[in-house]
């Protein structure tokens, strides 16, 4: 069969592949640059094919909280921000993964702190990638360069998910969210059945046959003992997760004297740096971290042996730069250039700092 | 008589709920959350809905519900047990869900989701312990809190010019179109106890029969809070509570639309 290849913005795609997946619900309020994922679920009206469920809560915090409700049912939930709304569902976002529930979060970031601007930015890495809310705890942080990449990490978020049992974040930005690039449509898959999630999620809170004892969703337990097992069961799925689902992507690594770092759609812009680098004979190479929790820490160190200097280009003030270093331990010169408030750098901007390196 | 000869089968008049365990209660002595668990049990039993019932719990004391009524929950963040039973129903429309909340959950922290979730008409229960008092953290004013009211953050009593007057959330939720059953309770004396269990069976009936959002506010005691013996804070919830809160039905739409 033909792949179906249709143009639209990233923002639309996540709407289409959510519903093609099968997902159960997807929870949203609407705040730029993404409002045209629950504008577009809207006008698809899934709940009339596949039986999806779509809401307009009335705030960030109830939609983060629906998603909470509808996961521990072991449905397959959803929802999706942009930064200041990313903030206020931190307090949900904690309870999910305190609970253990599967759920994917995407975050279209835009330029902060505070009501900041409409622009797209990548200030909120540290934010996904060290937690967020309160406590000790991970998501699994999906970073997408591409609409066909938006399409389909919600397919991968939810596997992922739905694997280890923890919530995912697609981390966006206003760049791919808006842009309108070609891109394949997964094939419609069956909601699951409520048989399917009872095999599946055991643990679901579904009511309870006289069959087993209740389930209970509760992220509370007062006996320090047992809080810490709880806590020490989180971080051995961690580290399975670490060994298991690092991703990252690499471009013309073979020869490389220097290597470029950058996620999201700023790799893309790189990717233009680099091939005007390359005509004017500099060696560069891009490692690109797909996910950015666990970050690509080892593939970083292996290439570092082999390069004269690191160059991280993020839309922020330098945050990512942070996981690099560490990576390589100070073994190699890590430089960064960035640009913020909704700022996005040319290839030239990423070529001039390049140079600078190189003459230092 | 020995105990084994009161506890012959001939003697029993009353049991307690079989889906109300033996877990040892952390309620304080006097406090309402204990007749008000054995109701919602007795209820869920009765109706043979434990198969479908799906339960949230709230921040505050009855924040361990789940330890002690034998059915499955979903213990919510301070305040969002509407939302989260919002996405429970709407994914599971077969079930029974309901809120099980306190004043400082559902009509302070919790306000937006509480009038949201029933101006949608959510199918949804909301069992509403108002008890004028933050029972779990110590005594702190709640939103009910009466004026004039002592508490640990109003040590002098509740001063409407600093802190507000006290809130008859009821009332609101009664006036939005989504509810269709808003009543006020209390379960301080046996008739009370009979007219309360009442309108939870009736408003868990209303999750299931899709007639919109049903909200039972008990008024409730707090001795600990208070600082009364459990008798005497039945006595002080008569005189005082009964005054802002009365009690009684505020609307009841499904007669007319069954």
């Amino acid at each position: 069969m033909e792949d179906e290849v249709r143009l639209m913005k990233g923002n639309e795609a996540v709407a289409h592949a959510a519903i093609r997946y099968g997902v159960d619900g997807y929870f949203g309020y609407p705040i730029t640059p993404q409002s045209e994922i629950l504008e577009t679920l809207e006008e698809l009206m899934p709940w009339e094919t596949t039986g999806m469920v779509v809401l307009q809560a009335e705030s960030e915090i109830a939609a983060i909280n629906m998603v909470y409700g509808g996961a521990a049912t072991g449905k397959a939930c959803m929802t999706s921000s942009s930064s200041p709304g990313i903030s206020l569902k931190q307090e949900g976002i904690s309870y999910i993964a305190a609970g253990k529930l599967p759920a994917l979060i995407i975050n279209c970031m835009r330029g902060g702190p505070g009501l900041g601007t409409i622009q797209p930015s990548q200030a909120d890495y540290f934010q996904a990638t060290k937690g967020g809310g309160h406590g000790d705890y991970h998501l699994i942080v999906l970073a997408p360069a591409s609409v066909q990449e938006m399409a389909d990490f919600v397919g991968l978020g939810f596997d992922l998910a739905f694997k280890y049992r923890t919530p995912v974040m697609m981390l966006a930005d206003g760049i791919v969210g808006q842009m309108m690039e070609k891109v394949v449509l997964p094939p419609q898959r069956p909601r699951r059945t409520d048989e399917e999630i009872a095999l599946q999620c055991p643990w679901a809170v579904t009511g309870r046959p006289a069959s087993r004892k209740p389930n209970i969703m509760t992220t509370l337990e007062l006996d320090p003992v047992a809080m810490e097992r709880n806590n020490i069961r989180l971080q051995e799925t961690y580290r399975l997760i670490e060994a298991n689902e690092t991703r990252c992507e690499e471009h013309c690594t073979e020869d490389c004297e220097y290597l470029i770092v950058a996620f999201g759609s700023v790799a893309r812009i790189c990717q233009k740096a680099m091939e005007e680098a390359r005509e004017e004979g500099i060696k560069v190479g891009i490692l690109r971290p797909i996910t950015l929790w666990p970050f690509p820490s080892e593939e970083i160190k292996r290439l570092s042996k082999k390069v004269k200097a690191i160059l991280v280009v993020e839309l922020n003030a330098g945050q990512m730069i942070e996981d690099v270093r560490l990576s390589l331990e100070d073994r190699v010169p890590v430089h960064h250039y960035g640009r913020m408030g909704g700022i996005v750098m040319d290839p030239s901007d990423v070529l001039g700092a390049l140079k600078n390196i190189i003459e230092e | 008589m020995t105990p084994e000869e009161i506890k012959q089968a001939a003697n029993i008049v009353e049991c307690k709920p079989r889906l109300l365990n033996d877990n040892t209660m952390h309620y304080c002595p006097g406090c309402s959350h204990g007749v008000v668990h054995k109701l919602v049990a007795e209820v869920i039993e009765e109706m043979g809905a434990e198969h479908i019932a799906i339960a949230i719990a709230p921040v505050g004391c009855a924040v361990m519900a789940y330890n002690y009524i034998d059915i499955d929950w979903i213990e919510a963040a301070h305040g969002r047990a509407p939302a989260i039973a919002t996405a429970a129903k709407r994914l599971n429309p077969s079930r029974l869900v309901f809120t099980y909340q306190g004043d400082g959950d559902l009509a302070a922290i919790g306000t937006a989701e509480t009038i949201h979730a029933a101006n949608r008409g959510e199918n949804i229960a909301i069992i509403f312990i108002n008890n004028g008092i933050y029972g779990m953290t110590g005594g702190q004013m709640a939103p009910t809190t009466l004026e004039g009211q002592v508490t640990s953050t109003t040590p002098y009593g509740r001063r409407v010019e600093l802190n507000g007057y006290p809130l008859r959330i009821t009332d609101i939720l009664a006036g939005l179109d989504g509810t269709c059953y808003v009543t006020r309770q209390s379960v301080h004396t046996a008739p009370a106890v009979r007219k309360a269990k009442k309108a939870i069976r009736k408003a868990f009936e209303n999750s299931m029969t899709g007639l919109g959002t049903s909200v039972v506010e008990i008024v409730s005691t707090c001795s600990s809070g208070w600082k009364l013996s459990p008798a005497k804070a039945n006595v002080w919830m008569v005189e005082h509570m009964f005054e802002k809160y009365p009690i009684g039905d505020l609307k009841d739409t499904t007669v007319s639309k069954a």
